[in-house]
């Protein structure tokens, strides 16, 4: 059984078809890559993944593990383990860092019949996390992203998908914004992550960031449908001779 | 028992001593239905009151007669009829239950969400059990411990007998008898409330709470305070309560004078849930408050933080008077007005002093169908020269059939003073919401965090055990308004 299985997705946005039957199947402890044209709906299929409201599925199915997603709330979708680290992450003004990444996990854990964390305890699991990813601790005393520059904001993401230890992760455009050095501390954040249980997709426009996170297959979306997929060399096809001749030759 | 043989002597002295044209009932522990001259007596009498406290409720009773209830408020209601209230009923003891069994579910469901303990749960609900007895012991030696420090906090009722010459010097100071109506109303008629005196140069060891009011007797719907605070003091009052609080009288009127000497400083705290009424705010309370700070010393300062979630409709603008030079003014509010709910809150700054400043931060988060309107003055006297005010009014919308207004009035009557106003109004947006729920917390959870998010630059004002509850309350209040 695949962990996460997309079959046949359509989906409309303001009665405009995005998603034209999108199928992906991914399994245990894989890493898989999707690359394509700005505006193909890479973001608005991840956003289906995670079941926020207006991106409900008008044909197809979904399912995590077996189970399907289709009926369950973005809340549910994300306590059963499906995080999405946002292309754009969102500033919450006045809520702090911390106290945030706390409900998050605790909500997690709840769910997964682990005991919650204290206050004092989750200070020090989170120092420790924030460390590896080379995220301050001052940062995690601000208000969530606010204030936080690009790459900063891609960090506590990678930061918050350590803490919650998702089974599958969706990582939209983590790399853009990041320098050099920032790319392969997240990229090694990232890979620190992979493990038998678990699975990722990375989504981008580069395959520079498929040097660091190597993927194990990688598949083009073009207008709301994957029109090829491969390994690792198809990244590298992408980065040579652009989109237009997969597109033509699709 | 004790408390009603009391009463029952009570009344027959009075009744004895006084004819009021009417037959008391020595059963009934209220006094007829609606206002007049001999009501106003009668509460005075009834409180055993020197003649000039008589005088002086009389003299407000008079002016009341002459006003009209204001109508400048964005609030709507029907007329109160006041020949329709019982303006005097003895103090009751709750209704004595055995165990939480017996207590309402949905009340226990909220203390819970509270997180308040089970024994204060059953000390809220007016459960008999043993431990009653250890709040009496707290309360005896927090008592104890106050007047070692020539502190007094007592019931306003007590002062006028145990400490009659602050009491006349300084009542009606603040807000004089004829103020507004609710204020006239009160003066005449209030029943009972605080009174605290701190000493010069004395810094209160503890923060003085109603809850721990040595005098457990319900003050009623016209409560009094009185607080003043002498050169160098320093005392922080909190008054309310996070717990739902019942109540069948529908009209709260209060008042609230607070009086700052040289360099001292009153830190008055509110937290206010007093039942707003079911969904089409059927039934829940009038909250028309008077509250005002007097900073009379040099660099004096009065801060009120004021947490207002509950009452229909509220109606309540805690000032100050900045007389003494280089004093100061804080004015930190939040007011949740969710469902039928309708809240007319703010401030007024009145600066006299030199180079005297006030500071407002209003959070106004409006959900359901409610109305929640700022309504702040700032006024700087001619003689305020170098003054300075700083104000900032940020709503929040949650929904779209609420409404959030900003009503600010300034006056400033000279040139070198400074005033700064900012106003904003944002909705919880849904990416924030998204993003949110997409780390696995709930509508409410998500709701919560927000709205406290913006509520912290006043959340951190309160006194940090009241904050952490306050906290609760109002996710608690703004249950079920989001998804
Ligand atoms: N609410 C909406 N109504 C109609 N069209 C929309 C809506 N939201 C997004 N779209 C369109 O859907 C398409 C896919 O958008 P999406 O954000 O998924 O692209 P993307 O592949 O992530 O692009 P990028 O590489 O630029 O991030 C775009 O053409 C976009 O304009
Ligand atoms: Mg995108």
């Amino acid at each position: 059984m695949s962990l996460l299985e997309i079959k046949n997705a359509h989906l409309k946005l303001d009665n405009k078809e995005i998603l034209k039957g999108v199928s992906l199947s991914v399994n245990k402890g894989e890493v898989h890559a999707i690359m394509g044209p700005n505006g193909s709906g890479k973001s608005t299929l991840s956003y289906m993944l995670a079941g926020r409201e207006g991106y409900e599925l008008e044909t197809g199915e979904i399912l995590l593990e077996g189970n399907p997603l289709n009926e369950m709330s973005a809340d549910e979708r994300a306590r059963s383990g499906l995080f999405l680290a946002f292309q754009y992450p969102v500033e919450l003004p006045g809520v702090g860092g911390m106290s945030f990444l706390r409900e998050a996990v605790n909500s997690r854990r709840k769910f997964l019949g682990e005991e919650e964390f204290d206050h004092l305890g989750f200070v020090k699991e989170a120092r420790k996390e924030a460390s590896k990813m080379f995220v301050k601790d001052e940062m995690l005393k601000r208000a969530v992203n606010v204030g936080f520059s690009g790459g900063e904001k891609k960090r506590f993401e990678i930061l918050q998908m350590a803490m919650l230890k998702p089974k599958v992760s969706i990582l939209d455009e983590t790399d853009s914004g990041l320098d050099v050095d920032a790319l392969k501390i997240v990229s090694e954040g990232v890979n620190a992550q992979r493990n038998k249980e678990n699975a990722i997709v990375v989504i981008t426009h580069y395959q520079r960031l498929l040097d660091y996170i190597v993927p194990d297959f990688v598949h083009i979306l073009s207008d709301g449908a994957i029109i090829k997929s491969g390994g690792p060399e198809l990244a590298l096809e992408v980065e040579k001779n652009g989109y237009a001749g997969l597109i033509n030759a699709a | 028992m004790v408390a009603t043989q009391e009463t029952i002597d009570k009344v027959k002295e009075v009744s004895q001593s006084y004819k009021y044209g009417f037959v008391t009932n020595l059963e009934a522990e209220k006094a007829p239905l609606g206002l007049n001259e001999d009501i106003v007596k009668f509460i005075s009498k009834k409180k055993k009151e020197p003649n000039w406290l008589l005088e002086w409720r009389l003299k407000a009773y008079k002016k009341w007669l002459t006003m009209k209830q204001p109508k400048w408020a964005m609030v709507d209601f029907p007329e109160i009829n006041f020949q329709d209230i019982y303006f005097y009923s003895a103090p009751k003891t709750k209704p004595k239950l055995n165990s939480l069994d017996e207590v309402d579910p949905e009340l226990l469901k909220t203390y819970e969400k509270l997180g308040i303990p089970i024994k204060e749960q059953e000390m809220l609900a007016g459960v008999a059990v043993d431990y009653v007895f250890d709040s009496v012991s707290v309360a005896t030696t927090f008592r104890e411990k106050l007047e070692k420090e020539g502190i007094i906090f007592c019931p306003i009722s007590e002062a006028v007998h145990n400490y009659p010459e602050l009491v006349k010097k300084y009542i009606g100071s603040v807000i004089p008898v004829g103020d507004n109506y609710y204020a006239a109303l009160n003066s005449a008629v209030f029943t009972d409330g605080s009174f605290v005196y701190i000493p010069k140069g004395v810094r209160c060891p503890m923060e003085l709470s109603t809850y721990f009011r040595i005098n457990e007797q319900n003050s009623g719907q016209f409560e009094r305070t009185l607080i003043i605070a002498e050169d160098d003091s320093y005392v922080s009052y909190l008054e309310g309560c996070t717990a739902p609080q019942r109540d069948e009288n529908q009209l709260h009127a209060a008042v609230v004078e607070l009086i700052a000497m040289d360099n001292a400083e009153i830190k008055y705290s509110t937290v206010q849930n007093w039942y707003p009424g079911d969904k089409d705010g059927k039934g829940g309370i009038y909250n028309f408050v008077t509250k005002r700070g007097n900073c009379l010393g040099k660099r004096s300062k009065i801060s009120w933080t004021q947490v207002e979630t509950g009452s229909a409709i509220t109606w309540k603008y805690p000032s100050c008077v900045l007389r003494g030079d280089e004093s100061v003014g804080e004015f930190y509010s939040v007011a949740v007005a969710n469902n039928a709910q309708q809240a007319d809150t703010g401030t007024k700054m009145i600066h006299i002093g030199k180079n005297t400043k006030s500071t407002i931060i209003s959070k106004g988060i409006s959900a359901g169908k409610a109305q929640n309107t700022y309504r702040g003055q700032v006024q700087i006297q001619k003689s305020a020269s170098g003054s300075r005010n700083f104000t900032q009014c940020d709503s929040l919308l949650i929904g779209d059939k609420c409404g959030a207004h900003t009503v600010p009035y300034i006056n400033q009557f000279t040139p070198s003073a400074r005033v700064e106003h900012e106003a904003t109004t944002s909705k919880i947006s849904e990416d924030q919401l998204f993003y949110c729920l997409q780390r696995g917390l709930d509508t409410e959870q998500a709701t919560s965090l927000i709205v406290n998010g913006f509520c912290k630059e006043v959340m951190k004002e309160l006194p940090m055990e009241f904050a952490v509850e306050a906290q609760k309350l109002i996710g608690i209040s703004l249950e079920g308004s989001v998804g």
